[in-house]
């Protein structure tokens, strides 16, 4: 639809839109400069913001001190580990949602958001007793379960939401067609919502990527993913602004690419049957 | 084989009752048309044979074997949808050979079936598109295909030709007739156009508020049918009913005559009225009379007449033609 807009009104707008912008990702740009300065450069006042003596220092310090690719790889088994997981339990749960609601479906559906609802610390010593007793603390094992409990709740919140979207006729016609449930889920259900599976798989490992809570509480050494690896390098010794921006930027840069990569994919999937 | 066979069949959603009790018998290599106005169960009722909905009661009986719980996919029949609930993901070829892949059939054999349904449904060229870019009539015989390879003990129809434009339906229509006639295999169909089930069915079962009114032939039910409903919803325009004073002189509480069965003349004869509307469709003039006694009348002549609007007229019912009724709608022999 086409608008009258003016000249000065469109130009107002556009110079704000940006700022906004640049206000929301200077953090992130702050902590890649940051990365390549020296510590003394990193804590100067006033702050340098390009012209200082640009140095891999910081990351070599980081990678002497500790194993990047043991984090990484802790970190890619826990979120792809959790959100596949959570994958296979919430496709049946969010089929049988969908397609064969029952009389107390909406509730359920209520009560698995509520428990989104709850913070988190408030079942830490529970969680942490359990993982004690059981022998799953510092284990990936450990986490791909948190993790996938987590995010269970929007996995099979947006799986509904997709599967929702699909005619029941078509699932019929494959029972019709002598599929059994399995047959139906696999070669039916399954393809027909793979945009939606693909954007819900890409956001869950996002978020279980970006999880520091429950990291950070039940691992040590062995499981530490990513987040443990930055939250390292604030220690009691004091703050190595350098070394900590070097951490952070090597920890999300895998999965800013992941997401850069998977932008389509994301937004297809997000405003999946929004316009038929 | 393809009998099937419903012995007081009854379906309730929670409190709503959708089909009281139904008991009915199809024999093997019939075309059956469930025909009934919208709401009256009639695709309910091929969701209970088909397995897609439980009955709440009754039995189920596919080739003499009760199949009232075996799931849809063990009863071995297929189903055509109205909206053809084709695989959009799979191509043509895929969406025909799902049914043999999920039976476990050989590949080669496989391909073999699709090739000759495809061949016979005029898909040869399109096996390897899309259901997205095919037109309705296209995908249409696509879920015609997916339900022959199989060989299925029994098709069953669900207003398959709704979602097609006027001119493609009657096409639709003969090949399906014809399809029946080179498989002589049963087909239940559903339809709300009483034209689908008077030129397809063997046997047409119409249903009104979950009971069936009346089974029989296309011509049985259009020469006697059993009650004023039955009467109303077969033939097209659909029949004339009067009461009162003309329906006793027949000794009836309700008479009916069907337009066709009028004489029409525009001098003299038993009824006089004005033209309503008059219909010209070349074939055919539908004339809507206004009598002088009150009360309007559909008339139909063969071939041209020439009438317009406010135009007199007189109209003769054939004697033999009358349908009597009594106070409870039933017909009186």
């Amino acid at each position: 639809m086409a608008r009258a807009v003016s000249t000065r009104r469109k130009a107002t707008f556009t110079v704000a839109a940006w700022a906004i912008a640049l206000a929301i990702f200077f953090p992130i740009l702050w902590t890649f400069l940051t990365s390549f300065k020296t510590e003394g450069d990193a804590i100067a006042s006033p702050p340098m913001f390009v012209f200082f003596d640009w140095n891999l220092s910081a990351y070599e310090a980081v990678n002497q001190r500790t194993n990047y690719l043991k984090h990484f790889w802790n970190s890619v088994v826990i979120s792809f580990g959790s959100t596949i997981l959570g994958l296979v339990i919430a496709v049946p749960a969010a089929w049988a949602m969908a397609f064969v609601p029952a009389k107390q479906t909406k509730n359920v559906l209520m009560w698995m958001l509520s428990t989104k609802m709850l913070p988190p610390v408030g079942v830490v010593i529970p969680i942490f007793l359990i993982f004690r007793n059981t022998g799953l603390l510092d284990t990936r094992t450990g986490l791909v379960i948190v993790l996938m409990l987590i995010n269970l709740p929007i996995i099979v919140w947006m799986l509904f939401t997709y599967f929702r979207e699909i005619p029941g006729e078509i699932l019929e016609a494959a029972r019709m067609d002598g599929a059994d449930l399995r047959s139906e889920l696999l070669y039916v259900l399954t393809p027909m919502a793979m945009p939606g599976i693909a954007s819900t798989l890409l956001l869950n490992v996002i978020l279980a990527w970006n999880e520091a809570f429950w990291t950070l509480n039940l691992t040590a050494a062995k499981a530490a993913p990513l987040t443990a690896f930055i939250a390292s390098f604030s220690s009691p010794e004091g703050l190595f602004f350098a070394k900590l921006s070097a951490a952070s930027t090597m920890a999300i840069a895998p999965i800013l690419v992941l997401g850069w990569f998977s932008q389509k994919q994301l937004v297809r999937g997000l405003t999946f049957g929004a316009v038929k | 084989m393809g009998a099937i066979s419903l012995q007081q069949v009854n379906k309730a959603f929670g409190e709503t009752v959708v089909i009281p009790s139904i008991d009915l018998e199809v024999t093997d290599g019939e075309f059956v048309v469930f025909v009934g106005p919208s709401g009256c169960g009639k695709s309910t009722l091929l969701r209970l044979i088909a397995g897609l909905e439980d009955v709440s009661g009754g039995t189920i009986k596919i080739d003499g074997s009760d199949a009232t719980l075996t799931p849809p996919s063990k009863r071995g029949l297929s189903m055509v949808f109205q909206s053809y609930a084709l695989y959009p993901h799979m191509s043509v070829r895929r969406n025909i050979a799902f049914p043999l892949k999920m039976a476990g059939l050989d590949k080669d054999e496989a391909m073999r079936r699709v090739d000759a349904a495809a061949a016979s449904l005029n898909l040869t060229d399109y096996l390897d598109r899309r259901p997205g870019q095919l037109s309705g009539g296209q995908r249409q015989r696509v879920a015609i295909g997916r339900a022959i390879v199989r060989e299925p003990t029994a098709f069953l129809f669900d207003e398959p030709l709704s979602n097609l434009d006027a001119a493609l339906r009657v096409n639709m229509r003969l090949e399906i007739s014809e399809l029946h006639q080179q498989l002589k295999t049963t087909m239940i169909y559903v339809t709300h156009d009483q034209v689908e089930a008077m030129t397809l069915a063997d046997k047409i079962v119409v249903l009104n508020a979950g009971r069936i009114e009346q089974v029989g032939s296309p011509l049985e039910l259009y020469r006697e049918p059993a009650n004023l409903f039955v009467a109303g919803f077969i033939g097209s325009p659909r029949m004339n009913f009067v009461s009162a004073a003309a329906a006793e002189s027949h000794g009836a509480h309700t008479v009916g005559i069907r337009p066709e069965h009028l004489d029409l003349s525009t001098t003299a004869g038993e009824w006089q009225g004005k033209v309503g509307v008059a219909e010209h469709l070349g074939s055919d003039t539908f004339l809507h009379v206004h009598l002088d006694g009150g009360g309007t009348i559909t008339a139909r002549a063969d071939g041209e007449f020439p009438v317009s609007h406010g135009s007199a007229i007189w109209l003769t019912p054939q004697a033999d033609k009358f349908h009597r009724f009594d106070a409870d709608g039933n017909r009186l022999p």
